[in-house]
Protein backbone atom coordinates (compact mmCIF):
# COMPACT_ATOMS: atom_id res chain seq x y z
CA UNK A 1 0.00 0.00 0.00
CA UNK A 2 2.69 2.50 0.88
CA UNK A 3 4.93 1.74 -2.01
CA UNK A 4 1.64 2.13 -4.42
CA UNK A 5 0.92 5.75 -2.30
CA UNK A 6 4.70 6.16 -2.77
CA UNK A 7 4.47 5.47 -6.82
CA UNK A 8 1.48 7.66 -7.59
CA UNK A 9 2.89 10.18 -5.53
CA UNK A 10 6.18 10.23 -7.81
CA UNK A 11 4.20 10.08 -11.06
CA UNK A 12 1.85 12.97 -10.11
CA UNK A 13 4.62 14.88 -9.38
CA UNK A 14 6.35 14.24 -12.53
CA UNK A 15 3.27 14.94 -14.62
CA UNK A 16 3.18 18.30 -12.60
CA UNK A 17 6.69 19.06 -12.67
CA UNK A 18 6.62 18.41 -16.53
CA UNK A 19 3.34 20.05 -17.21
CA UNK A 20 4.98 23.47 -15.67
CA UNK A 21 8.11 23.00 -17.86
CA UNK A 22 5.68 22.90 -20.37
CA UNK A 23 4.08 25.58 -19.34
CA UNK A 24 6.92 27.90 -18.75
CA UNK A 25 8.87 27.06 -22.76
CA UNK A 26 5.41 28.19 -23.80
CA UNK A 27 4.33 31.10 -22.22
CA UNK A 28 7.19 32.60 -20.83
CA UNK A 29 8.87 35.60 -22.61
CA UNK A 30 11.83 34.66 -24.52
CA UNK A 31 14.83 36.79 -23.46
CA UNK A 32 15.22 38.80 -26.72
CA UNK A 33 11.98 39.08 -27.61
CA UNK A 34 9.61 42.48 -27.14
CA UNK A 35 6.47 42.41 -25.54
CA UNK A 36 4.78 42.91 -29.06
CA UNK A 37 2.46 40.48 -31.13
CA UNK A 38 5.11 37.39 -31.96
CA UNK A 39 7.80 38.94 -30.19
CA UNK A 40 8.95 41.10 -33.18
CA UNK A 41 11.19 43.99 -32.09
CA UNK A 42 12.52 45.06 -28.92
CA UNK A 43 14.28 47.72 -27.55
CA UNK A 44 17.35 49.04 -29.45
CA UNK A 45 20.01 51.90 -29.36
CA UNK A 46 21.88 52.57 -32.84
CA UNK A 47 23.86 55.32 -34.41
CA UNK A 48 21.73 57.25 -36.77
CA UNK A 49 23.36 58.28 -40.18
CA UNK A 50 23.15 61.65 -38.92
CA UNK A 51 25.36 61.09 -36.37
CA UNK A 52 22.59 61.70 -33.63
CA UNK A 53 21.79 58.17 -31.61
CA UNK A 54 18.14 56.43 -31.79
CA UNK A 55 17.03 55.07 -28.41
CA UNK A 56 13.79 52.96 -28.61
CA UNK A 57 12.89 54.17 -25.56
CA UNK A 58 12.96 57.84 -27.03
CA UNK A 59 10.92 56.27 -29.76
CA UNK A 60 7.45 55.95 -27.17
CA UNK A 61 4.66 57.51 -28.14
CA UNK A 62 5.57 57.87 -31.55
CA UNK A 63 4.86 54.98 -34.02
CA UNK A 64 7.45 54.27 -36.67
CA UNK A 65 8.40 51.62 -39.45
CA UNK A 66 11.74 49.79 -40.07
CA UNK A 67 13.51 48.34 -42.89
CA UNK A 68 16.60 46.33 -42.35
CA UNK A 69 18.37 47.12 -46.37
CA UNK A 70 21.62 47.84 -47.67
CA UNK A 71 22.39 50.41 -50.33
CA UNK A 72 24.39 47.81 -52.65
CA UNK A 73 20.58 46.60 -53.56
CA UNK A 74 19.06 46.79 -56.79
CA UNK A 75 16.07 46.70 -56.65
CA UNK A 76 14.10 45.59 -53.48
CA UNK A 77 15.73 48.37 -50.95
CA UNK A 78 15.30 51.20 -53.16
CA UNK A 79 11.51 50.08 -54.59
CA UNK A 80 10.80 50.00 -50.91
CA UNK A 81 11.82 53.45 -49.70
CA UNK A 82 10.84 54.78 -53.25
CA UNK A 83 7.31 52.98 -52.27
CA UNK A 84 6.77 54.58 -48.62
CA UNK A 85 8.16 57.87 -49.79
CA UNK A 86 4.88 57.93 -52.04
CA UNK A 87 2.34 56.42 -49.04
CA UNK A 88 4.45 59.18 -46.54
CA UNK A 89 3.97 62.05 -49.13
CA UNK A 90 0.30 60.82 -50.36
CA UNK A 91 -1.24 61.16 -46.40
CA UNK A 92 0.47 63.91 -46.04
CA UNK A 93 0.72 66.36 -43.06
CA UNK A 94 -0.17 62.73 -40.91
CA UNK A 95 3.05 62.02 -41.43
CA UNK A 96 5.19 64.42 -40.73
CA UNK A 97 6.68 63.72 -37.67
CA UNK A 98 6.93 59.99 -38.68
CA UNK A 99 9.96 58.00 -39.03
CA UNK A 100 11.01 55.45 -41.30
CA UNK A 101 13.91 53.68 -39.99
CA UNK A 102 16.74 52.02 -42.36
CA UNK A 103 18.85 49.59 -40.59
CA UNK A 104 21.84 48.40 -42.85
CA UNK A 105 22.94 45.04 -42.98
CA UNK A 106 26.26 45.92 -44.87
CA UNK A 107 28.02 48.29 -42.00
CA UNK A 108 31.39 47.05 -43.67
CA UNK A 109 30.29 49.23 -46.77
CA UNK A 110 27.35 51.21 -45.34
CA UNK A 111 29.18 54.29 -43.41
CA UNK A 112 27.05 56.83 -42.50
CA UNK A 113 27.63 58.97 -44.86
CA UNK A 114 26.97 57.05 -47.32
CA UNK A 115 23.74 55.67 -46.14
CA UNK A 116 22.65 59.20 -45.16
CA UNK A 117 23.23 60.54 -49.19
CA UNK A 118 21.25 57.19 -49.84
CA UNK A 119 18.32 57.47 -47.75
CA UNK A 120 18.59 61.31 -48.17
CA UNK A 121 17.69 61.12 -51.58
CA UNK A 122 14.14 59.78 -51.07
CA UNK A 123 12.75 61.22 -47.83
CA UNK A 124 14.35 63.21 -44.78
CA UNK A 125 11.95 61.24 -42.92
CA UNK A 126 13.70 57.90 -43.64
CA UNK A 127 16.85 57.20 -41.12
CA UNK A 128 19.70 55.14 -41.63
CA UNK A 129 20.92 53.54 -38.78
CA UNK A 130 24.63 51.84 -38.74
CA UNK A 131 24.87 49.02 -35.79
CA UNK A 132 28.41 49.39 -34.53
CA UNK A 133 29.33 45.82 -35.41
CA UNK A 134 28.33 42.01 -35.96
CA UNK A 135 26.87 41.70 -32.67
CA UNK A 136 25.00 44.97 -32.38
CA UNK A 137 23.49 44.21 -35.83
CA UNK A 138 22.85 40.13 -35.43
CA UNK A 139 20.99 41.37 -31.74
CA UNK A 140 18.89 44.10 -34.31
CA UNK A 141 17.82 41.22 -36.19
CA UNK A 142 16.85 38.71 -33.92
CA UNK A 143 14.73 41.11 -32.03
CA UNK A 144 13.09 41.89 -35.22
CA UNK A 145 13.12 38.22 -36.54
CA UNK A 146 14.99 39.12 -39.51
CA UNK A 147 17.63 37.59 -41.41
CA UNK A 148 20.68 38.74 -42.99
CA UNK A 149 23.10 36.58 -45.00
CA UNK A 150 26.48 37.52 -46.77
CA UNK A 151 26.44 35.76 -50.30
CA UNK A 152 29.83 35.75 -52.50
CA UNK A 153 29.23 37.09 -55.85
CA UNK A 154 32.52 36.54 -58.55
CA UNK A 155 33.39 40.57 -57.45
CA UNK A 156 32.43 40.42 -53.75
CA UNK A 157 29.52 39.85 -52.14
CA UNK A 158 26.02 40.54 -51.50
CA UNK A 159 23.91 40.27 -48.65
CA UNK A 160 20.34 38.23 -48.45
CA UNK A 161 18.14 39.95 -46.19
CA UNK A 162 14.26 39.85 -44.60
CA UNK A 163 12.68 42.57 -47.01
CA UNK A 164 9.69 43.77 -44.16
CA UNK A 165 9.08 46.94 -43.88
CA UNK A 166 7.70 46.48 -40.02
CA UNK A 167 5.04 48.74 -38.38
CA UNK A 168 5.75 49.14 -34.85
CA UNK A 169 3.12 51.58 -32.39
CA UNK A 170 3.69 54.13 -30.08
CA UNK A 171 4.59 51.13 -27.63
CA UNK A 172 7.30 50.08 -29.25
CA UNK A 173 4.90 46.53 -30.28
CA UNK A 174 4.83 45.68 -33.50
CA UNK A 175 1.38 46.17 -35.52
CA UNK A 176 1.76 44.98 -38.75
CA UNK A 177 3.97 44.99 -41.84
CA UNK A 178 3.90 46.74 -45.13
CA UNK A 179 4.44 44.86 -48.63
CA UNK A 180 5.62 45.69 -52.54
CA UNK A 181 3.00 43.40 -53.40
CA UNK A 182 0.35 45.53 -51.65
CA UNK A 183 -1.60 48.37 -53.64
CA UNK A 184 -0.72 52.17 -52.46
CA UNK A 185 -4.13 52.58 -50.80
CA UNK A 186 -3.37 49.03 -48.67
CA UNK A 187 -0.36 50.13 -47.31
CA UNK A 188 -1.59 53.74 -46.51
CA UNK A 189 -4.39 52.65 -45.15
CA UNK A 190 -2.34 50.75 -42.80
CA UNK A 191 -0.03 53.36 -42.39
CA UNK A 192 -3.22 55.33 -41.78
CA UNK A 193 -4.38 53.28 -38.79
CA UNK A 194 -1.11 52.70 -37.82
CA UNK A 195 -0.78 56.50 -36.85
CA UNK A 196 -4.40 57.00 -35.28
CA UNK A 197 -3.83 54.39 -32.78
CA UNK A 198 -0.60 55.50 -31.95
CA UNK B 1 -29.60 49.59 -63.59
CA UNK B 2 -29.87 47.60 -66.85
CA UNK B 3 -31.23 50.62 -68.34
CA UNK B 4 -28.37 52.44 -67.57
CA UNK B 5 -25.82 49.99 -69.25
CA UNK B 6 -26.21 50.98 -72.29
CA UNK B 7 -25.28 54.76 -71.44
CA UNK B 8 -22.47 53.68 -69.64
CA UNK B 9 -20.96 51.25 -72.30
CA UNK B 10 -21.51 54.08 -74.60
CA UNK B 11 -19.38 56.31 -71.69
CA UNK B 12 -16.97 53.62 -71.21
CA UNK B 13 -16.46 53.19 -75.48
CA UNK B 14 -16.12 56.89 -75.65
CA UNK B 15 -13.31 57.11 -72.49
CA UNK B 16 -11.45 54.03 -74.63
CA UNK B 17 -11.65 56.14 -77.94
CA UNK B 18 -10.37 59.42 -76.36
CA UNK B 19 -7.45 57.29 -74.69
CA UNK B 20 -7.07 55.49 -77.39
CA UNK B 21 -6.82 58.69 -79.12
CA UNK B 22 -4.28 60.31 -77.40
CA UNK B 23 -2.53 57.23 -77.06
CA UNK B 24 -2.01 56.90 -80.70
CA UNK B 25 0.04 59.94 -81.14
CA UNK B 26 2.52 59.34 -78.22
CA UNK B 27 2.97 55.80 -79.31
CA UNK B 28 3.56 57.08 -83.08
CA UNK B 29 7.25 58.56 -82.28
CA UNK B 30 7.61 55.03 -80.94
CA UNK B 31 9.52 53.26 -84.07
CA UNK B 32 11.72 56.36 -83.82
CA UNK B 33 12.69 54.92 -80.53
CA UNK B 34 12.77 51.17 -81.92
CA UNK B 35 14.89 49.81 -79.32
CA UNK B 36 15.88 46.20 -79.82
CA UNK B 37 18.80 44.72 -81.23
CA UNK B 38 20.09 41.44 -83.29
CA UNK B 39 23.15 39.24 -83.01
CA UNK B 40 22.94 35.96 -85.25
CA UNK B 41 19.37 34.16 -84.13
CA UNK B 42 19.25 36.18 -81.06
CA UNK B 43 17.16 39.13 -80.25
CA UNK B 44 17.39 41.39 -77.78
CA UNK B 45 14.36 43.98 -76.64
CA UNK B 46 14.26 47.30 -74.72
CA UNK B 47 17.18 46.97 -72.77
CA UNK B 48 16.80 49.38 -69.35
CA UNK B 49 17.69 50.36 -65.82
CA UNK B 50 16.48 52.77 -63.17
CA UNK B 51 17.87 55.99 -62.19
CA UNK B 52 20.02 55.35 -58.76
CA UNK B 53 19.26 56.96 -55.26
CA UNK B 54 21.79 58.99 -54.50
CA UNK B 55 25.47 56.99 -53.28
CA UNK B 56 24.27 53.72 -54.58
CA UNK B 57 27.03 51.78 -56.07
CA UNK B 58 24.93 49.25 -57.98
CA UNK B 59 21.80 49.03 -60.33
CA UNK B 60 20.01 46.38 -62.32
CA UNK B 61 19.37 45.84 -66.30
CA UNK B 62 16.54 44.40 -67.61
CA UNK B 63 15.41 43.39 -71.04
CA UNK B 64 13.50 40.27 -72.77
CA UNK B 65 15.65 38.23 -74.99
CA UNK B 66 14.41 36.12 -77.90
CA UNK B 67 16.08 33.14 -79.33
CA UNK B 68 14.58 32.40 -82.79
CA UNK B 69 17.51 29.89 -83.39
CA UNK B 70 17.89 26.09 -82.83
CA UNK B 71 20.90 26.31 -80.25
CA UNK B 72 20.56 27.16 -76.60
CA UNK B 73 23.05 30.13 -76.07
CA UNK B 74 24.01 31.99 -72.85
CA UNK B 75 24.24 35.01 -71.52
CA UNK B 76 27.29 34.73 -69.41
CA UNK B 77 28.47 38.78 -68.92
CA UNK B 78 28.40 42.08 -70.47
CA UNK B 79 30.07 45.46 -69.93
CA UNK B 80 28.07 48.87 -69.04
CA UNK B 81 29.77 51.90 -69.43
CA UNK B 82 29.34 53.69 -65.98
CA UNK B 83 29.91 50.62 -63.89
CA UNK B 84 33.08 48.41 -63.04
CA UNK B 85 31.62 45.23 -63.48
CA UNK B 86 28.88 43.60 -64.87
CA UNK B 87 27.70 40.06 -63.75
CA UNK B 88 24.56 38.03 -64.02
CA UNK B 89 21.93 37.43 -61.45
CA UNK B 90 19.18 36.51 -60.13
CA UNK B 91 16.82 37.75 -57.73
CA UNK B 92 14.12 35.99 -55.70
CA UNK B 93 11.67 36.59 -52.46
CA UNK B 94 12.18 33.93 -50.60
CA UNK B 95 9.26 34.29 -47.52
CA UNK B 96 9.89 37.75 -47.08
CA UNK B 97 13.35 37.24 -47.27
CA UNK B 98 15.00 38.66 -50.90
CA UNK B 99 17.62 36.62 -52.31
CA UNK B 100 20.17 37.52 -54.47
CA UNK B 101 22.63 34.68 -56.52
CA UNK B 102 25.00 35.38 -59.08
CA UNK B 103 25.28 33.06 -62.44
CA UNK B 104 28.36 31.86 -62.79
CA UNK B 105 27.59 29.83 -66.26
CA UNK B 106 25.09 32.52 -67.28
CA UNK B 107 21.78 32.63 -67.98
CA UNK B 108 20.40 30.10 -70.71
CA UNK B 109 17.84 31.05 -73.58
CA UNK B 110 16.68 27.89 -74.85
CA UNK B 111 15.37 27.97 -78.48
CA UNK B 112 12.41 29.25 -79.12
CA UNK B 113 12.59 30.85 -75.77
CA UNK B 114 11.72 34.40 -74.63
CA UNK B 115 13.53 35.13 -71.17
CA UNK B 116 12.81 38.26 -69.60
CA UNK B 117 15.20 39.85 -67.40
CA UNK B 118 12.95 42.35 -65.02
CA UNK B 119 12.54 43.64 -61.59
CA UNK B 120 12.58 40.99 -59.09
CA UNK B 121 13.98 38.25 -61.20
CA UNK B 122 16.88 37.77 -63.22
CA UNK B 123 19.20 40.86 -63.84
CA UNK B 124 22.41 41.86 -65.53
CA UNK B 125 24.02 43.99 -61.99
CA UNK B 126 26.08 46.81 -62.85
CA UNK B 127 28.48 47.19 -60.06
CA UNK B 128 30.48 49.57 -58.68
CA UNK B 129 28.72 52.25 -60.34
CA UNK B 130 31.32 55.46 -61.43
CA UNK B 131 28.37 57.80 -61.57
CA UNK B 132 24.42 58.07 -60.43
CA UNK B 133 22.41 57.12 -63.44
CA UNK B 134 19.60 59.47 -64.40
CA UNK B 135 16.33 58.94 -65.52
CA UNK B 136 16.07 59.79 -69.41
CA UNK B 137 19.79 59.33 -70.36
CA UNK B 138 20.82 56.33 -72.49
CA UNK B 139 23.84 54.41 -71.31
CA UNK B 140 26.01 52.42 -73.84
CA UNK B 141 26.96 48.74 -72.99
CA UNK B 142 27.64 45.24 -74.01
CA UNK B 143 26.33 42.16 -73.78
CA UNK B 144 28.32 38.43 -73.96
CA UNK B 145 26.98 35.87 -74.84
CA UNK B 146 28.70 32.33 -75.09
CA UNK B 147 28.07 31.77 -79.15
CA UNK B 148 26.39 35.11 -80.29
CA UNK B 149 29.28 37.12 -79.24
CA UNK B 150 29.21 40.76 -78.17
CA UNK B 151 26.35 42.57 -78.83
CA UNK B 152 26.63 46.43 -78.33
CA UNK B 153 23.56 47.69 -76.47
CA UNK B 154 21.88 50.89 -75.41
CA UNK B 155 20.28 51.15 -71.87
CA UNK B 156 17.38 53.39 -71.24
CA UNK B 157 17.29 55.16 -67.48
CA UNK B 158 13.67 54.72 -66.68
CA UNK B 159 12.29 56.34 -63.30
CA UNK B 160 12.76 55.52 -59.71
CA UNK B 161 10.13 53.13 -59.61
CA UNK B 162 9.64 51.81 -63.37
CA UNK B 163 8.30 47.91 -63.24
CA UNK B 164 9.08 47.74 -66.49
CA UNK B 165 11.12 49.67 -69.46
CA UNK B 166 8.47 51.77 -70.70
CA UNK B 167 4.74 51.16 -69.78
CA UNK B 168 4.08 52.24 -66.35
CA UNK B 169 5.87 56.07 -66.39
CA UNK B 170 2.22 57.63 -65.09
CA UNK B 171 1.63 54.86 -61.92
CA UNK B 172 4.88 55.96 -59.74
CA UNK B 173 5.86 59.46 -61.08
CA UNK B 174 4.43 62.67 -59.70
CA UNK B 175 4.13 61.29 -56.10
CA UNK B 176 6.76 64.36 -55.51
CA UNK B 177 9.45 61.67 -54.72
CA UNK B 178 12.44 63.38 -55.01
CA UNK B 179 14.93 62.90 -57.89
CA UNK B 180 18.46 61.95 -57.11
Amino acid sequence: MNTLKLVRLVAWSSIAILTAAMLYLLLAPKPDSGSGVAGIGGPFRLAAADGSTVDSEQLKGRPFALFFGFTHCPDVCPTSMLEITNDLNALGDLTKAFRVYFVTVDPARDTAALLKEYTGSFDPRIVGLVPKDEQELAAMARSYRAIYRKVETPSGYTMDHTATIYLMDAKGEFFGSLDSKETPEVRQSKLKRLIAKG
Amino acid sequence: MTTLLPGRARLRASAFALLFSLAVPASLPAPAFAHDYKAGDLQIDHPWSRATPGGAKVAGGFMTIRNNGRDSDRLVGGTFDASGIVEIHEMKMDGGVMKMRALEIGLEIKPGQSVELKPGGYHVMFIDLKRSLKEGESVKGELVFEKAGRIAVEYKIENRGAKSGSDDHGAHKGHGAPKS
